[in-house]
């Protein structure tokens, strides 16, 4: 009680310094937070993405209909695959023409190939399995052309995990800036009390007691500077959503991870710069 | 009670601060202990409560050995003595109790049994109707008064005082010396550091006299020859 009572003087006694602990905990958190969600919205685009990827396998004019149903069912068999679907030349026009809605006169008396369409089983729907299973499929005499979506899934993929290195990398650095200015309002708290702290040893109090309240400071640090992260993210999200594009946030056990992280950078900074000081009072 | 044991300090710039002394302080003695500054009086006194390690030797106090102790039974055994210095060491932001009281509550003493004991150990001091005053508002041997009753208040076993009216004027230097004398009567040991020869002079105490770190008289000597 008297340690907690003591962490909250420290943070009346040198506010500006405190502020700043919060401040640069919940920047560090914040950085985390918005490439996270970023990381986060896109991965969910993904797996959206990933429902519709398809492999198209264009067929050569002419080709007998039961041997490209016999190819359609050789597909189906490989272990990668969901699916594969035969479509015709008739079902590919009235699909196409489908699509374009009002549009649908331009496909009058046009003639489009037929195709096997090949969707994979979930989880295998990533670039490198699409590539291998394209290549099969492409591999059968009959088959003109493949098409799926290679540049775009690739382009997803490599922006989640920039996102997802940024985030890492600006997170860190920030929380070991945070963890620099923790120890720096340490310092301040520990010199300011240097008189109490030696009255403190001189009757006999626990290098543990004397510690404490400063722990508790920067765990308190770390509790703020999370929660204002999450609202800072919360806010930042709230902004993209109304001017940009509808994004998810992060699920409360995330978001609590997130504060749990603030509270880690909070106690690793004040117990690494508690120790040093104290013994130089 | 405590006992030195060939017991060397050296700093590493200042050189040799106490050279090998052996001394034993018995329960419930008066000890003077004196000789011009820079003799090793302080480090001597700092070792009695392991604030410094000796070099070489061995310190023992109430069992508690410097060879073997750890910061936890270093703090144990400060719970045991009374420590007062020339500069008093009180809070400014705190009343004479709280001062008093702040000893027992930074190791952990349940409320209930903290403010009875600062109302005794500060009426033991002569300074019962002034426990709210700040130490601003107190003479020198008033504040010095406060800081014996916070050495008090743990019931020690010892009161180690180093030069303790150095900082006060002839009335309040006898007031503190008689302090010390009836504390010692009720059956506390006390140490004392003090340069005042004229203090010294007209007691029956025994008296230590250090120079250049080591002890060169001890009036227990010279009684037993």
């Amino acid at each position: 009680m008297r340690s907690l009572r003591d962490a909250l003087i420290t943070f009346r006694r040198t506010p500006l310094l405190s502020a700043l602990s919060v401040t640069t905990i919940a920047f560090s958190l914040f950085a985390f937070g918005l490439f996270g969600l970023v990381a986060l919205n896109i991965r969910e685009a993904l797996d959206r993405l990933e429902d519709r990827v398809e492999i198209r396998a264009f067929v050569a004019d002419g080709t007998a209909p039961e041997s490209i149903g016999q190819a359609a069912g050789d597909i189906a068999h490989y272990p990668e695959v969901l699916n594969a679907t035969m479509v015709t030349q008739e079902q590919a026009l009235a699909r196409a023409q489908k699509e374009l809605g009002d549009f649908r006169d331009v496909f009058e008396g046009a003639v489009l190939p037929a195709s096997i369409d090949v969707r994979l089983k979930p989880g295998m729907r990533n670039p490198a399995t699409v590539k291998r299973v394209a290549a099969r499929v492409k591999a059968f005499p009959f088959v003109d052309d493949v098409r799926f979506g290679e540049e775009w899934i690739e382009k997803l993929y490599r922006l989640r995990n920039i996102a997802g290195i940024a985030g890492v990398v600006l997170g860190l650095t920030f929380a070991a800036v945070s963890c620099i200015i923790i120890g720096a309002t340490i310092r301040m708290a520990v010199l300011s009390r240097a008189k109490e702290i030696a009255i403190m040893r001189l009757v006999g109090a626990t290098d543990g007691y004397i510690r404490r309240p400063f722990i508790i400071e920067g765990l308190l640090q770390g509790v703020l500077g999370g929660l204002l992260a999450l609202l800072l993210t919360y806010f930042a999200r709230s902004l993209i959503n109304r001017y940009v594009i509808e994004t998810i946030f992060f699920d409360r056990r995330v978001a609590l991870l997130g504060i749990l992280f603030g509270v880690v950078i909070g106690f690793m900074g004040s117990v690494f710069s508690v120790g040093r000081h104290l013994r130089r009072v | 009670m405590i006992r030195f044991t060939h017991v060397t300090k050296e700093y590493p710039r200042t050189g040799t601060a106490v050279d090998d002394v052996t001394l034993h302080v018995g329960k419930g003695e008066f000890v003077f202990l004196t000789g011009p500054s820079g003799a090793g009086k302080t480090s001597l006194l700092k070792m009695v409560y392991l604030d410094e390690r000796p070099t070489s030797g061995e310190v023992r106090v109430s069992g508690t050995s410097s060879l073997t102790a750890t910061d936890r039974d270093i703090a144990k055994l400060r719970r045991k003595l009374g420590i007062v210095f020339q500069d008093f060491r009180l809070l400014d932001n705190r009343t004479a109790e709280q001062n008093v009281a702040f000893a027992l509550e930074v190791t952990g003493v349940p409320r209930a049994i903290i403010d009875p004991k600062v109302a005794r150990a500060l009426t033991q001091v002569g300074l019962a109707g002034k426990g709210t005053a700040y130490p601003r508002e107190l003479s020198g041997g008033e504040q010095q008064r406060v800081a014996i009753a916070r050495a008090l208040v743990n019931d020690p076993f010892v009161i180690i005082a180093d030069e303790p009216t150095g900082n006060l004027d002839d009335r309040a230097t006898r007031g503190i010396f008689q302090l010390l004398r009836d504390i010692n009567a009720a059956g506390t040991a006390v140490v004392m550091a003090t340069h005042n020869l004229e203090l010294i002079r007209r007691q029956e105490f025994r008296t230590l006299e250090m120079a250049r770190g080591a002890v060169v008289f001890d009036s227990a000597d010279a009684a037993a020859l």
